[in-house]
């Protein structure tokens, strides 16, 4: 197992560096400009904008660069925003909480609803139950998170005045955070266990058919006691990998709900650097993406061999 | 030899042509017990009636409903559904109903062509891989797995943002936005349907039927396209159809962070986008354009609902 | 007599008869200053009980101001755009304080400086101003004449990359006379000496903060996060791209000032929302830039809990028609000075443009209280308008302008001469306002028998630098472009758009890696010749009619065609008194001591 865990980890540093530099090569080559606003303002000459690129770093050679900025990321030095000049993992640090809380109580929930939904629409296959459950996660999933959130918007805070649409992180009272968590976790919320309620079920239904839920049922098991025992069990597995690959989600963020009520987490900060076209924070963000993504690969991959004693690492 | 052999073949296929004509009514193929299951899935079948009415609209529908799609009228700016303006008219006084119509061909096209890039590459990689296998599969296997780990929705954002006005210095804003628009969310969406198919090949190819393709001397191609590929396609027939869903989602999503298709090309994302600041003054701007992404990907999904039954080979009716 | 004019006017105003900005117009022409009349005007709409009542420091709480683009920086000579010096603005403080005519009052200075006063020499060289004095830096050292020297020091280095660097490059030194006393010396006689250490880009910086950090190393200050100044607020935490939350500066100058224990200011998200959460939800007190169309807006207000305060000196949005050709590759350059653009060239084309486009429309529908139809290209400081302009739309005389000049109706209805059609490309930035205004403009020449190919651009690439760039506005490869460009406090820096004495610099080409300001290729000699003179007259009168002159020259010369003559609009919400802090050449922060909560 250990070893099996080593040879991934190894296996995907080549992995990591390729992507890294796709990435690099992406932010770099293309158009756009983080001076860009000051291209109109007269008072600010030619020589001065320079002066500033030099001072980014940005006039050198694309290779170069690609060595320097890999040399600092492996001591730990992630780099400058172009904005602001703050360190990039203090930018990301101040974001990570908010994140967390959020759309991590947002998938908490989502989890939550998706599992009795999914179990119960797959017990009772195309009962009423199952229809209603299944219209209810397409829906989900068809109405974009946007129109969701501006609908919430206008309803709850613009018509109704309960709760508030901007994101304050100064606030500290657990009713206030509360309230104005709730309408970007509900939107969340809505859109994932959509999904996740879909493959609940059909991981029930996979499950349901096969010769070992016959054998409990022949051997006189009452029906609530299969499923739960027996099918539930095994039909969690793969909902417990598909948790694990989503995660990485999680950290970089829902962009849209977050620039819709300016919860100020790594998603908006992707959306404002993107549009400064801050390099180093774009890379940051994209880079620890994509570490997280391979590592939680790896993690879904141990939680099914640990969870199903039919896979052996060799 | 080997050619004589398959003409061999291929004569005694001739002769029996005429007694297949005689074949009994109710003569059991694969396709044919699929399109016997999909039919009694009640809600698969109206979601494919909606989502052909749908296209069928969008396609014929601005031959027949003649409004131009931005003429501007102030003096009928934001008015609500009316025998003139059968979905109202938006901010500038242009005709709801001809935009949405006008939008849903694009909307459309974006998930089907995107649809097919991803389905295509997906195919390409998983029967080379899965057929030859050893260096070759690794090989491809390993860029599978790359692709798999980059960030995709940061990555879909930066390339769409980055690159969109090259493209469409190249290629002009309608066909550039839509290229890049399309080859993005295809490039990076086709690896869950390599691995399928490259797991559907390794299964089938040493069944005894390509077996025996083989050995009558059929090549590489056309063992993978007559032989494999149609025993392996039922899944990648339900991530396809799924995929046009999401894929619509996408450039919808992508609209409304205002990096998809410019405002004169009334996508049913841009209308979504330029109805957001308007959701209290003038509500049947949003409503129309919603409703139509909503049902399309509704009647999309139960259509992959219903393949998904009447496609497993397991199941008997 | 005046007394009972005024008198009458705040009755009006009390009854809703006459809006705010009506009565300090008029108020004006009584010769009230407008600093007294919007003091009257406030203490009338803010009713009567509390006109009287003074606030004592810290007794407000929290004031929550909200800018749709966020803060990433504190440091204003840092900063990446507006946003950035409005937060700075909060802290730190400059010399003299600009409205939106180009009146100046004294801010850190005890007084304006004027030939009067000798403040200003004769011979235009040279200006001496006298500092308030026994100011304190919010650390509680003193603020001295020294500060004042060192700000000019920081900015002057071009290694710090200053981006305020324009206003302050014609002075030649900057010395203390004594503790209180600074004096600027500049190179040539200058009639715009206010330049430097006013509004905006005159914030004066602390010495001790910053001494380490000149030149190079400018980015990596501390301050540049955690700024501290002379004014009434210090940062108290800063997280970039989201919050700036500020405390009292203890040892501020006015002891019963600031009324609020603290300021958040919010960035992020967009322009429409920000309008939402003061006229609907109420969630903030302020709301910063409401660039959102008319009837989205006025619909908002409706609410009544807010109020909007419009304030010319936006910019012009204005139509740039290229001279050159932007189809003809010429030495590696499209748009190159040696091509002549195949009908914008034309005089006649030019005026027949200008006169199809529909200004009333665009103002009504899109712009509503957020900007006015203008004919002038040179509008702020609002000395500088031109009364002698004509905004007129008459397609019929259009029309007839170009089957004069040769141009007829082809079969698809389109016109040509020569072989040329009237096919015009024309591109501006992605913004829905501007796509709109695309639109009105594309009908009325639609009907004047042109073609017009509608293209927008990203933003960012769009008023970027990079010459690599072809997309970019000084590239021009396109017939057409659609931008505001902002006004300074003087008409120099604009009024060059259109100055080509010397081409090869001040025509953007690629010999000078398009750094020239002219984009549209113009070139007349008659309005380099006004502008040459505009830049040295020293007689104050003189020199406004001279920039006069220049707008009206290249107005008939249709070197442009402007649109409308944009407001910055901010929204309050009813119970906060912000005084006169709208101006155009200032940040709607600078005045933040006297800001207060009433009723």
């Amino acid at each position: 197992m250990t070893k099996y865990i080593l040879r991934r980890l190894l296996t995907s540093i080549p992995t990591l560096i390729l992507i890294s530099m796709a990435v690099f090569a992406i932010v770099a080559l293309a158009p756009g400009d983080p001076l860009s606003g000051l291209a109109t303002n007269p008072d600010v000459p030619a020589s001065v904008r320079l002066t500033i690129l030099h001072q980014m770093g940005l006039d050198q050679p694309l290779p170069i660069r690609y060595l320097k900025w890999a040399e600092s990321w492996l001591l730990g030095n992630w780099g400058y925003s172009f904005g602001s000049h703050m360190a990039v993992t203090r930018l990301l640090l101040q974001r990570l909480p908010t994140d967390l809380w959020v759309l991590g109580s947002s998938y908490l929930v989502a989890v939550l609803i998706a599992i009795p939904i999914g179990v119960i629409s797959a017990v009772r296959q195309y009962s009423l139950q199952d229809q209603v459950a299944t219209t209810f996660a397409f829906i989900g999933y068809s109405l974009p998170t946007f129109f969701t959130g501006i609908l919430m918007i206008i309803v709850f805070s613009v018509k109704l005045h309960w709760l508030p649409f901007i994101y304050n992180v100064t606030v500290h009272d657990p009713i206030g955070v509360l309230k104005q968590a709730i309408m970007p976790v509900a939107v969340l919320a809505l859109f994932q266990s959509a999904s996740l309620t879909r493959f609940v079920r059909s991981s029930m239904l996979d499950n349901v058919a096969l010769d070992y839920v016959r054998t409990a049922r022949a051997k006189g098991l009452a029906q609530g006691r299969v499923i739960r025992r027996h099918v539930l069990r095994n039909s969690l597995i793969p909902v417990v990998t598909l948790i694990a690959l989503q995660l990485p989600g999680v950290f970089t963020g829902a962009v849209v709900t977050e620039q819709i009520f300016r919860v100020p987490g790594i998603g908006s900060l992707l959306i404002a650097s993107l549009q400064n076209s801050d390099t180093p924070v774009l890379m940051a963000i994209a880079f620890v993406a994509a570490i997280l993504v391979v590592l939680f690969n790896l993690v879904a991959d141990v939680i099914y061999g640990t969870l199903d004693p039919r896979i052996r690492y060799g | 030899m080997a050619s004589t052999r398959s003409n061999g073949v291929a004569r005694i296929g001739a002769l029996a042509a005429p007694a297949a004509l005689e074949r009994p009514r109710y003569a059991r193929t694969l396709w044919g017990d699929a399109w016997r299951r999909f039919r009694h899935h009640r809600l698969a079948m109206a979601g494919a009636a909606t989502f052909l009415l749908l296209t069928f609209g969008c396609i014929v529908g601005p031959f027949v409903y003649r409004m131009p799609i931005n003429a501007i009228d102030f003096g009928h700016s934001m008015s609500p559904p009316s025998a003139a303006h059968p979905f109202g008219t938006n901010d500038l006084g242009q005709d709801m109903l001809a935009r949405v119509l006008y939008g849903g061909r694009i909307s459309i096209a974006v998930g089907f062509a995107a649809m097919l890039t991803s389905i295509t590459l997906g195919v390409l990689v998983g029967a080379v891989a899965g057929f030859f296998g050893g260096h070759v599969d690794n090989l491809l296997m390993r860029i599978t797995d790359m692709f798999l780990s980059f960030p995709g929705l940061v990555l879909l954002l930066l390339i769409v943002y980055l690159f969109h006005d090259p493209i469409t210095r190249y290629l002009g804003t309608q066909v550039g936005t839509f290229v890049l628009i399309v080859s993005v969310i295809g490039i990076l969406n086709w690896m869950p349907t390599a691995r399928l198919v490259r797991a559907g090949f390794l299964a089938v190819k040493e069944k005894e039927f390509v077996e025996a393709a083989r050995s009558l001397g059929v090549g590489p191609i056309g063992q993978m396209a007559r032989h494999i590929l149609p025993n392996v396609l039922s899944p990648v027939i339900v991530a396809g159809t799924l995929s046009v869903a999401a894929a619509i989602l996408l450039e919808s999503t992508l609209s409304f962070l205002g990096y998809g298709f410019p405002p004169d090309v009334p996508t049913w994302g841009r209308l979504l986008f330029d109805a957001q600041n308007y959701l209290d003054l003038a509500p049947h701007m949003a409503l129309f354009p919603g409703i139509m992404i909503c049902l399309a990907i509704l009647s999309i999904n139960y259509v992959g609902d219903g393949l998904r039954d009447a496609l497993d080979p397991t199941r008997v009716f | 007599m005046q007394g009972d004019d005024v008198r009458t006017m705040l009755k009006d105003l009390r009854n809703h008869r006459l809006t705010r900005r009506q009565a300090a117009a008029r108020m004006g022409e009584l010769g009230l200053s407008l600093v007294t009349a919007w003091a009257l005007i406030d203490r009338v709409t803010a009713g009567p009980a509390r006109a009287a009542a003074a606030v004592g420091r810290g007794t407000q709480g929290t004031l929550k101001l909200l800018y749709w683009q966020a803060p990433t920086i504190l440091n204003p000579h840092l900063a990446n755009g507006t946003k950035d010096f409005h937060a700075a603005h909060v802290t730190l403080e400059s010399l003299l304080h600009a409205d939106t005519a180009g009146n100046l009052t004294p801010v850190l200075a005890a007084e304006v400086p004027s030939i009067a006063n000798g403040g200003v020499a004769k011979d235009g060289r040279s200006v001496t101003y006298k500092l308030k004095p026994g100011v304190k830096w919010a650390d509680g050292r003193p603020f001295t004449s020294d500060d004042v020297v060192f700000t000019y020091h920081y900015i002057s280095n071009k290694a710090t990359g200053a981006t305020t660097y324009g206003n302050y490059d014609d002075i030649v030194k900057v010395e203390p006379i004594d503790a209180t006393t600074v004096k600027i010396t500049f190179k040539n006689p200058t009639p715009f000496w206010y330049r430097a250490f006013v509004g905006e880009n005159g914030m004066i910086v602390p010495r001790h903060a910053l001494d380490p950090y000149v030149g190079s190393n400018s980015r990596n200050a501390p301050f540049n996060l955690k700024a501290f100044g002379t004014g009434p607020y210090m940062v108290d935490s800063f997280r970039p791209g989201d919050l700036v939350t500020y405390k009292i500066n203890p040892y501020y100058r006015d002891p019963n000032k600031p009324a609020f224990s603290q300021v958040q200011m919010k960035g992020g998200g967009d322009a429409v929302s920000a309008a939402r959460a003061v006229f609907e939800t109420g969630e903030y007190d302020y709301a910063w830039n409401l660039q959102v169309e008319w009837p989205v807006l006025s619909h908002m207000m409706g609410s009544g809990r807010g109020v909007l305060q419009p304030e010319p000196g936006g910019g012009v949005e204005c139509l740039y028609l290229n001279e050159t050709d932007p189809n003809k590759d010429v030495d590696g350059q499209r748009s190159s000075l040696k091509t002549k653009h195949p009908f914008l060239s034309d005089l006649k084309v030019r005026q027949a443009l200008a006169l199809a486009v529909d200004r009333q429309t665009m103002a009504t529908q899109l712009y509503g209280e957020a900007g006015d139809p203008t004919a002038n290209l040179l509008t702020t400081p609002s000395k500088y308008y031109s009364k002698n302009t004509k905004m007129a739309m008459d397609l019929d005389k259009a029309n007839s302008l170009l089957d004069e000049a040769g141009w007829k109706r082809g079969p698809d209805g389109v016109r040509e001469k020569n072989g040329v059609k009237l096919d015009v490309k024309y591109v501006t930035s992605v913004n829905s306002l501007r796509q709109k205004e695309q639109q009105i403009v594309k009908d009325g020449w639609e009907k004047l028998g042109g073609r017009v190919t509608l293209q927008s651009v990203d933003a960012g690439v769009y008023f970027s630098s990079s010459p690599g760039n072809t997309d970019t506005i000084t590239h021009f490869y396109r017939d057409v472009e659609m931008f505001t460009d902002s006004f300074d406090l003087s008409p120099v820096s604009y009024m060059e758009q259109w100055y080509s004495a010397d081409p090869a610099k001040d025509i953007a080409q690629k010999e000078n890696n398009w750094s020239g300001q002219n984009l549209v290729r113009w070139q007349n000699a008659e309005y380099n010749k006004l502008f040459d003179e505009g830049v040295k007259e020293l007689d104050p009168q003189k020199n406004t009619q001279i920039w006069i002159q220049a707008n009206d020259v290249a107005v008939t010369q249709v070197a442009g065609i402007p649109l409308i003559n944009r407001k910055s609009v901010n929204a309050r919400v009813k119970n906060l008194q912000t005084g006169p802090n709208m101006s155009a050449f200032d940040d709607a922060t600078w005045n933040m001591a006297d800001w207060k909560r009433v009723g």
